[in-house]
């Protein structure tokens, strides 16, 4: 076994554990914690595929924002102690089986497919990852969907406003 | 590193998320379970990408197969990044309302 599989089996163990705990977890937060340790872990897979650029745009958009985001969420909440009402031991039970179901028959399908026999992933080589390479194609073949991009983001940031602010009809009543 | 084995690693993390959609109640850890999700399959596209990459290097040491792959994967980034700021406005305004972000008080969407 030499390092890139200890470093891959490492991260994946980590990552599958992180959000196991991110289920598990009483408190929000622990699980928002939880959830930056799997985008941690991600980030860790892009850099050992030499996905430079991706590695530090998860960490950045991911782990920096959209996490920071749902922690103050939580924290306008309140919802630090537990108030998450506790559900039927069965359908827990219920919900895991068939998640396991799921993922038994995706696996044994993986397994039958001749397609990806004998294929490897680059590691560590290759510079499609790169920023520079990665930039050349996102300005040159795909700048119409960059664009156009900003402008979706325009209108989540309007939507985001309207459907936040206060009811002022709701408030009068 | 065989490819199958990133394939069943994100399908390990995609299966949790299902799960974590399936059992919990809380809003917010539902739309963490999402964003677990979407993770998952941008890691098996980057995968994939190198797959091909992998191919094209033996010939060409610069190829630049499979950068594509990359770039869509950021796109689901950024469309992620605009669907949380909506979504996490949705929850606050059902906490607004109902003073509870358990899912289940949504099962009628009225009233």
């Amino acid at each position: 076994m030499n390092l890139i599989q200890i470093i891959f089996w490492f991260l994946s163990s980590f990552a599958v554990i992180s959000a196991i705990m991110v289920l598990v977890s009483k408190s929000p937060v622990h699980s928002v914690l939880w959830l930056i340790a799997v985008f941690f872990a991600i980030s860790g897979h892009y850099i050992l595929l030499n996905a430079q650029f991706l590695a530090i745009v998860n960490l950045i958009v991911y782990a920096g924002a959209i996490m920071v985001l749902f922690l103050f969420v939580i924290m306008m909440m309140n919802l630090n102690k537990d108030t998450d009402p506790q559900k039927n031991v069965w359908i827990k039970l219920a919900g895991a089986v068939s998640g396991g179901c799921l993922l038994m028959v995706l696996v044994s399908l993986v397994k039958q497919a001749t397609e990806i026999n004998g294929k490897q992933a680059l590691i560590g080589k290759g510079d499609i990852g790169l920023i520079a390479t990665l930039g050349k194609v996102l300005f040159t073949d795909f700048v119409v969907p960059f664009e156009i991009s900003s402008v979706l983001f325009l209108s989540a940031m309007v939507g985001a406003v309207v459907i936040g602010k206060k009811d002022s009809k709701l408030e009068n009543n | 590193m065989p490819i199958s084995n990133y394939i069943i690693f994100c399908l390990t993390l995609f299966t949790i998320g299902i799960i974590g959609v399936l059992v919990r109640r809380n809003a917010i850890i539902v739309f963490m379970c999402i964003e677990l999700m979407l993770n998952a399959v941008n890691l098996l596209l980057v995968a994939f990408s190198k797959m091909h990459n992998g191919v094209a290097y033996l010939s060409d040491k610069s190829s630049i197969v499979g950068a594509e792959a990359q770039v869509f994967v950021f796109f689901i980034m950024v469309v992620a990044a605009a669907e949380v700021s909506v979504g996490l406005a949705i929850i606050v305004m059902m906490y607004r309302n109902t003073h509870s972000v358990d899912i289940n008080f949504l099962n009628r969407l009225k009233n």
